[in-house]
């Protein structure tokens, strides 16, 4: 069932006279591990934001999960799960208070959401954190706590947002792992990264420049076309031809 | 709605967990009803008197002895001539001078007007014309009591006085109830905006954005917990006002709670609306404090709307707080009931309804 999940059509957003997002389009199959490349600036949250029904696009059309981003909002938002680039659980609830509290936020009932915790609890190996204040952990299992928090509604797609800046490789291994495991089960993960290993371990690959998209195949594409050893080698090619600043 | 309750739970365990705060919710209405009325009093006393006498008779000696005996008058000094006691008020040490001509109590006896001159430092008008009206009546008892007999109907025989509401005249019982509204100004009216400003600041609010709660159950989430607060806080201050104070409504208790409860709507959704359209807590401190400075000087609290000039006092209808000075006031200290009080009650709720419809509305999840 290789049905889409994500289409975007000429999408643009402007802030004044700063073009963040220009035209692009692009698909995305349900179970894909999308790779949303591109610099600081590139606009890469700015478009993911637009998905994600936080945002109006300036102009363009696009469906996600089926709904129109741009008159469809609140409807895309019972479809999807949403890790920003920012941690956002709340640091003053615990573990299990903040699992509790954004999984009745879907409307999942307590019965479902005790059983949804425990399950995801144990996939964390984290039972014994079950009572700790978020603010307390430090941040790789925040990290992990994010991202199964934002999937455990069940979304149809999980967007994240740099999930593992500034998290140490071994804990962004396990991250992968998990999104992995997600993916497996048919979830769409859409994902924005920095680090170039990590776009190696995705089914396809954008890379976005000054706002559009200048790539988007398989990393083994990719590299074929741009004859690279490595994704970071095609992203120095394309990111060099970047004009905005950081 | 059970997506209500882990919002509304999340709110409180948020409030409960945050040790300052919660210590601040019952801390604060305490001391404020225990020190600021003791402070807050324009009830003048101890009026500093400096008497030029050139009569030097005993009708001046009774009349400089019946100023002695009064509790709110001092006797900064007898002095030989209005320049010497002119000295003492420039030098701060006499707010009023009273001097009693030569020769006034054989005018006195003739039926002659020898008239004795009042002269006060209306720098701090108040004490000024608070401190002239405490000498009239001194001196003026003083003279009766020296006419005693002669016949003639003395002053306080001909008009009677009588406070109505507040008998002694306490201005503490004025007070109250503004300090009380000032309470939930600070508390109900900052609170709200500062948690979800606080939520901006840390990015929560986008991870609630991001899921389809509506924006109504949001906006109630951050309005019932601080009802509840501000109801506690009402609780405190009265029961504080009562014991410590003496002061208990004349009205219905009930009258007290439903004006409060329309007011911490009010006050909450304004503040509400304020939070969502700033993005940081300076900002929403700075706006939220320019109206509060409205709010406190222009309702009615410090100052009687009625002697504002008719530009302001048409404008004081557009002020929430207004409403509800009115109410507790009148309930507090005259015992009017909600039906004499309708008007306002209804204001109130059309305030409370169009803040809070705006505050829902004004919050966006997609921008």
């Amino acid at each position: 069932m290789k049905d889409t999940v994500i289409s975007v059509h000429e999408l643009t957003k402007r802030f004044g006279r700063f073009t963040a997002v220009d035209r692009i389009s692009f698909e995305v199959k349900r179970g894909e591990i999308f790779g949303f490349l591109g610099a600081n600036g590139a606009g890469k949250t700015t478009a993911m934001r637009m998905l994600c029904g936080l945002s109006y696009p300036t102009s363009g059309r696009g469906t996600v999960a089926g709904f129109d981003i741009r008159s469809e909002g609140e409807r895309i938002k019972r479809h999807i799960g949403y890790m920003s680039q920012r941690f956002s659980l709340y640091n003053e609830l615990t573990v299990f208070e903040n699992m509790n509290f954004f999984a009745g936020i879907y409307g999942l009932s307590r019965q479902e959401t005790a059983r949804r915790a425990g399950e995801l609890l144990e996939r964390l190996d984290f039972a014994s954190e079950r009572n700790t204040l978020v603010g307390a952990l430090p941040l790789g299992w925040k990290q992990k706590l994010s991202f199964v928090i934002a999937s455990i509604h069940r979304p149809e797609v999980v967007f994240l947002d740099e999930p593992t800046g500034g998290v140490d490789p071994l804990t962004r291994r396990q991250f992968w792992e998990m999104i992995y495991e997600e993916a497996d089960k048919g979830t769409t993960i859409f994902v924005t990264t920095h680090y170039m290993d990590e776009a190696e371990y995705c089914s396809r690959v954008s890379i976005m420049v000054d706002g559009r998209i200048k790539a988007l195949d398989t990393p083994e594409e990719l590299k074929k076309g741009f004859k690279a050893g490595s994704m970071d080698e095609v992203f120095g090619m394309l990111a060099r031809q970047a004009r905005r600043g950081e | 709605m059970r997506a209500f309750i882990v919002l509304l739970q999340k709110e409180f365990i948020q409030i409960g967990r945050n040790v300052f705060l919660s210590r601040l919710i019952v801390a604060f209405p305490v001391l404020v009803m225990l020190i600021m009325p003791l402070t807050m009093t324009m009830d003048v006393r101890n009026v500093n008197v400096a008497v030029a006498d050139a009569d030097r008779s005993p009708v001046s000696n009774r009349m400089i002895s019946h100023m002695e005996a009064s509790e709110r008058i001092t006797l900064a000094g007898q002095c030989g001539s209005f320049a010497e006691a002119m000295k003492l008020l420039e030098d701060g040490a006499a707010d009023i001078i009273v001097e009693i001509p030569s020769g006034f109590e054989r005018g006195l006896a003739k039926g002659e007007r020898h008239k004795i001159s009042i002269t006060a430092n209306a720098v701090n008008a108040i004490k000024g014309s608070m401190g002239v009206q405490y000498l009239m009546q001194s001196i003026s008892s003083a003279l009766e009591e020296i006419r005693e007999g002669d016949g003639t109907a003395s002053v306080s025989d001909l008009v009677s006085v009588q406070n109505r509401f507040n008998p002694t005249l306490n201005y503490r019982h004025y007070m109250i109830p503004a300090l009380m509204i000032m309470l939930f100004i600070l508390i109900c009216g900052f609170l709200p905006s500062l948690s979800i400003v606080g939520e901006k600041e840390s990015g929560t609010i986008e991870q609630i954005n991001v899921t389809p709660v509506s924006r109504r159950a949001f906006t109630l989430s951050k309005l019932i917990p601080y009802w509840f607060i501000g109801l506690f806080v009402l609780s405190i201050a009265m029961l504080v006002a009562r014991l410590v104070y003496g002061l208990a409504p004349a009205g219905s208790i009930g009258a007290v709670y439903l004006g409060a409860l329309l007011f911490i709507l009010t006050i909450s959704g304004f503040s509400l609306t304020v939070a969502n359209f700033s993005d940081t807590m300076q900002q929403t401190v700075f706006v939220m404090f320019f109206f509060i400075m409205i709010f406190i000087l222009m309702s009615g609290l410090l100052t009687p709307v009625d002697s504002m000039p008719q530009w302001a006092q048409t404008f004081t209808l557009v002020l929430p707080p207004r409403y509800f000075v009115d109410i507790l006031r009148s309930v507090y200290l005259k015992g009017a009931s909600v039906c004499e009080l309708w008007t306002s009650y209804a204001a109130l709720g059309g305030f409370a309804l169009l803040f809070n419809i705006l505050a829902a509305l004004t919050y966006r999840k997609q921008a």
